[in-house]
């Protein structure tokens, strides 16, 4: 752990692990084709309370986004949105520049596949059962199975590495087995664009990394992914671009490496910490040290040191 | 599971079962002619023995043919029910859904309409307001976690249309007669003029719970899921509803309310075949009629030369099977 150094605060870690950086323009070109999808002073509220408000955010292509944030700072609510389970309130979703609500589900269901945090499964139901759901968008009266159809579940078993545990009821599976059956499952909608709800929670740190590293493999084949994500360090070591949010609205946008400080943290959590670099991945590690003493962007002297809790 | 191995274990079984129960109802009788004169009769062979002739062409082959008709509607009703309220209890005659289809039947025939041609839309009708009542009630708060909660609701409301059809028994006796069939299911002396007046009502029930099934699957992974892969659970609860309305209306219409079928039958398509709705459906089409028809033939038999009412077949049937499904340690989850 000698390796470890702190960052500073103020300026961006100078390292970002160059297979995940955004760096410098490098998605732009290679983007093309790709389905894009942003919001514009986009609203959600559930009830009459605005969750997520006046929102613009745009999804970088074929790269990992992070949604972070407190509880019910709005990140599920602006997943749920972009994935229009969510009607929005004010403003709207575009997907290629059509308002989301505009165009039929199905359709949608072809771009942009998602996992929410609320998806059950019925008892006896097995891995490749649970796969072949993801196929529902491509079938229709007139289009039942076909041969495309086993091709993509078979490819998404073998993404999730899935092929042994395939005829086995989910209920038997452990959690990151579970996990990755669903992800295939989204996995084998063949979306361009990818959504998964919070896929680490209450996963140990093994389940965890083959969840994220499913992930990262995914948007190296060209999806596009946003994940919502609590672990700050964990969202900097897999993510490109990382939405920041608190009370409906983004703090901070950006490469994890550039955005990443103690003050953001502080900002989000009410939490003092540390920024350090991870030696392995040159990404952002967020240590916390205590609480702060009155939260929110208090002066920016104590950045990077120990502030001694209370 | 593959197509093959649902045919194997769930479909070919299943259709023995059902052609050897069909068999059974037209060989088997409370009455004077037994299997040899019935076998007879359906052989060709027996063109002086009008008496067996008539029971056999006449009472039993139509008895039959309701009980099939009742007997697909019922199973397929629950299985649509169970996916739809996502609660392995979820049975139309346990949920007051029958007892809805009745009610507005003895409320028709007493306001003077005919029960054949009236009944079925009445029932249909009758059956979409108890569905919508016992759903509306699984989802007040809480009820949702706990599928004996919705039985409870059920078993109310059921107890409460009992008694209203009751009142109305005691109030008008003239029609008490027709209307003392409509609380207990029975298909004793139920024709083919019966069976045609629900006919339609009973396949639009079926092509609509066939239509829906796909969609009504998705919704067993939750209701985000379900929209991520392209349905809209709100309507896809409303055609299930709706086919469910039709089926167990129409199924009361011809026979009343008959109890257990759509607990029974789900239940055991599910051990066969494993928790794919449309699966559970295929068979659920076939041993529906199973179950029915066999509860029939038994009721025939027990208290000779009397027959037992088939709704207090399937509740003795059924009941056990309840009490076993609610003891087990855990309820499945669907």
């Amino acid at each position: 752990m000698n390796a470890v150094t702190p960052a500073t605060a103020t300026a961006p870690a100078p390292v970002a692990a160059p297979e995940f950086g955004l760096g410098a323009g490098a998605g732009a070109e290679d983007a093309g084709g790709a389905h894009r999808l942003r919001t514009e002073a986009l609203t959600l509220a559930h009830g009459r309370t605005p969750v997520v408000r006046e929102l613009d955010v745009e999804l970088p292509p074929r790269r990992v986004t992070a949604i972070v944030g407190p509880n019910g700072c709005g990140k599920s609510t602006l997943l749920g949105g972009l994935a229009r389970l969510l009607e929005p309130r004010g403003g709207s979703v575009l997907l290629d520049g059509r308002a989301l609500s505009s165009v039929s589900t199905r359709e949608v269901a072809r771009v942009i596949g998602l996992l929410p945090q609320s998806a059950t499964a019925p008892d006896g139901l097995t891995v490749r059962d649970l796969v072949r759901y993801g196929r529902r968008p491509h079938q229709g009266l007139l289009r039942q199975w076909s041969r495309a159809d086993a091709e993509a579940v078979e490819a998404a078993l073998d993404a999730a590495d899935l092929h042994e545990l395939a005829d086995r009821p989910l209920e038997t599976l452990s959690g990151g087995q579970r996990q990755r059956a669903w992800i295939a499952m989204a996995v084998a909608q063949d979306t361009d664009i990818l959504m998964l709800d919070e896929p680490t929670s209450a996963l140990d740190i093994g389940h965890q990394l083959e969840v994220l590293e499913m992930v990262r493999s995914l948007a190296a084949r060209g999806r596009t992914v946003v994940l919502v994500l609590h672990d700050l360090t964990t969202a900097c070591r897999y993510a490109d671009h990382m939405l920041a949010m608190l009370d409906g609205r983004v703090v901070a946008q950006g490469a994890p490496a550039q955005i990443m400080t103690s003050a953001l943290v502080r900002t989000l959590y009410g939490v003092e910490s540390t920024i350090l670099t991870d030696p392995v991945h040159g990404t952002p590690v967020v240590c916390p040290t205590g609480l702060a003493a009155s939260p929110g962007p208090a002066a920016d002297g104590a950045n990077g040191t120990d502030s001694g809790g209370s | 599971m593959t197509l093959r191995k649902t045919l194997l274990r769930g479909l070919l079984p299943v259709s023995a079962v059902l052609l050897a129960v069909v068999a059974a109802s037209l060989l088997l009788g409370a009455g004077d002619v037994g299997p040899a004169r019935a076998a007879a009769v359906l052989l060709g062979g027996a063109d002086g023995d009008a008496d067996a002739r008539f029971t056999v062409l006449e009472l039993r082959l139509p008895r039959t043919a309701v009980a099939v008709a009742v007997g697909a509607a019922l199973g397929v009703a629950g299985a649509v029910l169970q996916a739809t309220a996502r609660n392995p209890l979820a049975e139309p005659g346990l949920l007051g859904v029958s007892a809805g289809a009745s009610f507005a039947v003895v409320l028709a025939i007493v306001l003077g309409a005919s029960a054949t041609t009236v009944g079925p839309y009445a029932a249909v009708l009758g059956a979409a307001a108890g569905c919508l009542l016992a759903l509306g009630a699984a989802r007040l708060r809480g009820a949702g976690d706990d599928p004996v909660r919705l039985v409870l609701a059920g078993a109310a409301f059921s107890g409460m249309v009992g008694a209203a059809s009751s009142v109305l028994l005691l109030v008008n006796q003239r029609a008490s007669d027709e209307i003392r069939f409509w609380t207990v299911g029975s298909v004793v002396g139920r024709g083919t003029d019966d069976l045609m007046a629900v006919l339609p009502v009973l396949l639009l029930g079926l092509a609509a719970a066939a239509a829906v099934s796909p969609a009504l699957s998705s919704l067993a992974l939750g209701d985000d899921v379900a929209t991520g892969l392209g349905h809209r659970p709100r309507r896809v609860r409303a055609v299930a509803v709706t086919s469910v309305a039709l089926l167990v209306g129409g199924a009361t219409a011809v026979a009343g309310p008959v109890a257990f079928v759509g607990l029974v039958v789900p239940f055991a398509a599910r051990a066969l075949v494993g928790p794919d709705l449309r699966r559970l459906l295929g068979v659920s089409v076939l041993l529906g009629p199973a179950v029915v028809l066999l509860a029939d033939v038994v009721s025939r038999l027990v208290v000779r030369p009397y027959e037992m009412p088939l709704g207090v077949m399937t509740a003795l049937f059924g009941a056990p099977v309840l009490v076993a499904v609610v003891r087990s340690s855990r309820l499945p989850s669907l």
